[in-house]
């Protein structure tokens, strides 16, 4: 699977920056020139300044500093950690509460198939940045709240998969079989139906975690989304906004560029698994 | 017919009864509203009237059901912060966010649908590519980084757009309007452009993926057995066939295009609806949240009421599957 995954060049390129991404998300305390959140190293001498520019650390700003006197590029290296972070809790917990709803609706059929999917198909009809929008403000700032809203506006589109999958497999021969012999019911769904809707969910996964991390940077940029104690990307871009006019625009576009590569190269990955799963487009 | 419309207006109401419950009870879970309400060193009998006087000592299912029978009046309370009543407000601010809207949705329309249809007439050209691309850019770009490179580009480098405000208005019909004046269109340019990205992007897929479909149906190879041209074709035929979902997919949006708003309101200061929820819920305005969110409701469960009677006019299959249930 890796072979086929690899003759294609850009999906490659686009994976190879994902894992350089998370890398760098992950090694940020260690490679970052400085910590952004310890106040007492900031200096308001070095704020504002561009590019290149070598201040009081004695050491090259290489992306700028922000209005805090914030070294851009260490500030961006921990803003990919909490966006990573957070896409992917969301990404998880949504895809594991989705395709568990998807899962038994097309596994117990009846009334619960009924309710479950009328929610989802409502659900879906509503933009998720208007759902996750009305949950912060009910539940306030933090991340556990953020990772709630995010799961909320987005585990419709996992159980919809889920019961996609899960109603063709169930037409099946193999699962008749597993369903006549006297294994518990739970099993069956497990083991054998849950296993055989994992591609189409993996799919979806990668483009929803891409999805909940622009989602949270648009919470926000809004204002709504993680204290300012610990900026993400999208409150970086916020911040620097205000100085976008006197044309410091290096504060905003730099953690935007940052934003934009992770997204795009994310669903440049999940675009080449849909294309390998899917047996249509198999030579 | 008419049993599955009944049917369909009754599942409607439900959801709106469902829908202004759960904003409400939401809402209203948000802190403690006296203490924003009332400044710290007010006396407790300025307390205790205030408090009266929005009924806030209520029990919240009494808070409920007032709100639910002020509702049906179509009153939605006052607001707490301008002090008038949350429709007029609502109403004051829904023309600006209506136009910009509506703008947006033309766009998509008018410059999406002939990219589109270009981009499946001819799929392996360099152009077709590049217009695939642009639409995969719009799909996977947030909206409010598209606006901020909007104004970065056209507002501060080449300063030849504004980069906020809806500019010079004309009242016409007791309501102002910005696109019956130039420097009104202008101010309405890069928002509108803004909120029509994700639009465009869908309107080009969509309109893509149907040329390429029946440019090679037998009504494309009579038509050119007949000697019309490429062009005749393309407008007579193609754009014919692939209206119908186009039209679906397009009185969605407009719903979705509300709540995109959002965001591009906030971005360019324009005075909508988006920028009056996001001002609301940073300020605690609850009646106003709950008056927006049950009038975003409301248009959605109507949009979809729509399209589902409009499927049941076009689809003789639904109406009789209706009369059976």
């Amino acid at each position: 699977m890796m072979r086929e995954y690899a003759e294609n060049r850009v999906a490659l390129l686009a994976l190879a920056v994902v894992v350089l991404i998370v890398a760098a998300a992950i090694l940020a305390p260690w490679i970052a020139p400085q910590d952004p959140y310890d106040l007492a190293s900031l200096e308001l001498a070095d704020a504002r300044r561009p590019p290149g520019f070598v201040g009081s650390g004695g050491y090259a700003h290489w992306l700028g500093t922000d209005a805090q006197g914030r070294d851009l590029f260490s500030a961006i290296l921990h803003g990919l950690r909490i966006s990573l972070l957070m896409g992917l809790a969301a990404g998880s917990v949504a895809m594991t509460i989705g395709a568990l709803m998807g899962i038994l609706a097309a596994h117990l059929g009846g009334w619960v198939e009924t309710v479950i999917m009328r929610l989802v198909d409502l659900q879906l009809s509503f933009p998720a940045i208007l759902l996750a929008l009305v949950l912060v403000a009910m539940l306030g700032q933090g991340k556990t709240q953020l990772v709630i809203a995010l799961v909320a506006a987005q585990y419709a589109y996992f159980a919809r998969t889920a019961y996609g999958a899960a109603s063709a497999e169930r037409q099946k021969d193999y699962l008749e079989a597993a369903r006549a012999t006297p294994l518990p019911g739970m099993r069956v769904v497990l083991r054998h139906l849950l296993p055989n809707c994992l591609p189409p969910l993996i799919v979806v996964g990668t483009v929803q975690v891409a999805n909940a991390i622009a989602l949270e940077a648009t919470l926000s940029f809004l204002g709504l989304g993680l204290p300012a104690t610990e900026p993400s990307l999208g409150m970086l871009i916020a911040n620097g906004f205000p100085y976008m006019m006197s044309g410091r625009t290096w504060i905003s576009v730099y953690p935007g560029v940052a934003l934009i590569i992770l997204i795009v190269a994310i669903n440049m990955v999940g675009d080449q698994l849909r294309d390998q799963f899917n047996p249509r487009l198999r030579r | 017919m008419l049993g599955y419309v009944i049917q369909r207006l009754l599942q409607a109401a439900l959801v709106m009864l469902a829908m202004s419950a759960l904003v409400f009870c939401g809402v209203y879970a948000i802190g403690n509203p006296i203490d924003v309400l009332i400044s710290p060193d007010a006396t407790q009998d300025i307390r205790a009237a205030t408090i009266r006087a929005y009924g806030l000592d209520q029990p919240l299912w009494v808070q409920y059901l007032s709100f639910l029978g002020r509702l049906l009046r179509g009153d939605l309370g006052r607001s707490f912060v301008f002090g008038i009543p949350v429709l007029e407000l609502v109403m004051a601010r829904l023309p600006a966010t209506l136009e910009l809207a509506l703008a947006s949705v033309l766009i998509g329309a008018f410059i999406g649908i002939p990219l589109g249809i270009y981009a499946g007439y001819r799929p392996d050209g360099a152009l077709a590519r590049g217009i695939m691309a642009l639409s995969v850019l719009g799909f996977s770009m947030p909206t409010f980084w598209v606006g901020l490179i909007l104004i970065l580009g056209f507002a501060v480098n080449l300063g030849w757009l504004p980069a906020g405000n809806r500019g010079e208005t004309v009242m016409v019909l007791g309501v102002e309007w910005s696109f019956l004046t130039w420097n009104g269109l202008m101010h309405m340019a890069l928002p509108a452009l803004n909120l029509s990205l994700f639009k465009l992007a869908m309107m080009i897929r969509l309109s893509r993926a149907g040329t390429r479909e029946v440019m090679l149906s037998d009504t494309v190879k009579f038509a050119r057995a007949a000697g019309l041209s490429e062009w005749t074709i393309l407008r007579r035929h193609v754009l014919r066939l692939i209206a119908i979902p186009l039209v679906t997919v397009f009185g969605l949006e407009f719903g979705s295009t509300l709540a995109f708003a959002v965001v591009t309101e906030t971005i360019f200061s324009w005075p909508g609806l988006g920028k009056l929820i996001i001002e609301s819920i940073t300020s605690l305005d609850r009646p106003v949240m709950v008056g927006y969110l049950v009038l975003v409701a409301f248009v959605f469960v109507t949009i979809n009421l729509l399209v589902d009677l409009s499927y049941a006019v076009l689809d003789p299959r639904l109406r009789r599957r209706g009369r059976a249930a």
